[in-house]
């Protein structure tokens, strides 16, 4: 890590030590399992295109044994960069909430980036509406302003409160080498939407394509 | 007065505009066939009868709606009456669409 801490994480790769070596960054919180599928089929199709691709567990994600209370955006940074120069990554494609933490100086992608206030609000309004069923009347502005100062439990991800600092502080991370891919662009209803996990070959196909045909690209 | 001007809608989206938008963010949210949400109707029920539409997934609705219908949604709008049924979210829908 560039702080100069170590961290064990778990990776998918398909490594066959070719020219191009994608590092996929997955969205953060509830979107990582409804699109972890569709990522790693895509991953698949890359491979079978000769486009070597790895998907790092950031810390206090998926397989990842540390706490998702402790992280926060920078560490998540450090994380990605890590791992990218571990795999030595040529390219990198963030998607949606991973585009916040993904290397900024490799070339590569942001499909459908999303603004970290945005992405609070969503899981700030999931928790009132829970907190409701339970005849608990709290609204998202102020699980917002408890999680800034303490921490919050959201929509069953703990918080802390450097991480939710970050969210409200809406700072994007968006690189000019990072170019924009859009759902029209991939065509279909978007996966990360559904309420239930899904996948969706032609989507997945589409996605592959568009990094093979640019990643020549200058 | 050019052609624009006269045939433009002085309220904001038409009620079938909201409606289509309405269904289409469904469709996405629940990942039913077209036809499905078609059949839809105001005594369609939502929330409480759609497993899928957990909290996470009325969240994520609610933040399509105020992208594509370019509304806001006030935590005090949240409450249970208006995602009862398909009728009670596309009433709410269009009070907010004529608010913005």
């Amino acid at each position: 890590m560039p702080s100069g801490a170590t961290a064990d994480e778990m990776l998918l790769g398909f490594d066959r030590k070719r020219e191009h070596r994608l590092l996929v960054v997955m969205p953060l919180f509830d979107e990582a399992s409804k699109m972890r599928r569709q990522i790693v089929e895509t991953m698949r199709i890359l491979d079978q295109s000769s486009v070597d691709c790895f998907c790092p567990d950031l810390p206090g994600c998926n397989e990842s044994p540390a706490l998702h209370a402790k992280q926060s955006f920078s560490g998540w940074r450090d994380a990605a960069a890590s791992a990218a120069a571990h795999v030595q990554a040529t390219h990198v494609l963030g998607v949606r909430s991973g585009c916040l933490v993904a290397p900024r100086d490799l070339p590569g992608w942001a499909y459908e980036p999303v603004k970290p206030r945005s992405v609070l609000s969503r899981l700030a309004r999931a928790g009132q509406i829970s907190a409701r069923e339970a005849n608990q009347a709290v609204t998202a502005n102020e699980l917002i302003a408890r999680g800034c100062k303490e921490g919050v439990t959201l929509a069953g991800w703990s918080f802390g409160p450097d991480l939710v600092n970050e969210l409200a502080a809406n700072e994007s991370n968006t690189s000019p080498h990072h170019l924009p891919i859009t759902q029209e662009e991939i065509g279909g209803s978007p996966l990360w939407l559904r309420a239930e996990p899904s996948f969706d070959p032609a989507q997945a196909q589409a996605l592959a394509a568009m990094i093979v045909d640019r990643i020549d690209l200058p | 007065m050019t052609a624009g001007t006269a045939t433009a809608e002085p309220t904001g989206p038409s009620r079938s505009a909201i409606d289509t938008t309405l269904r289409a963010i469904l469709r996405d949210v629940l990942a039913l066939e077209e036809s499905q949400v078609e059949a839809f109707d105001a005594n369609t029920g939502l929330f409480g009868h759609l497993p899928e539409l957990d909290s996470m997934a009325v969240a994520g609705l609610f933040t399509e709606m105020e992208d594509r219908l370019d509304i806001v949604i006030d935590d005090d709008d949240v409450d249970g009456e208006m995602l009862e049924t398909y009728g009670g979210l596309l009433a709410f829908a269009e009070a907010k669409t004529v608010e913005s």
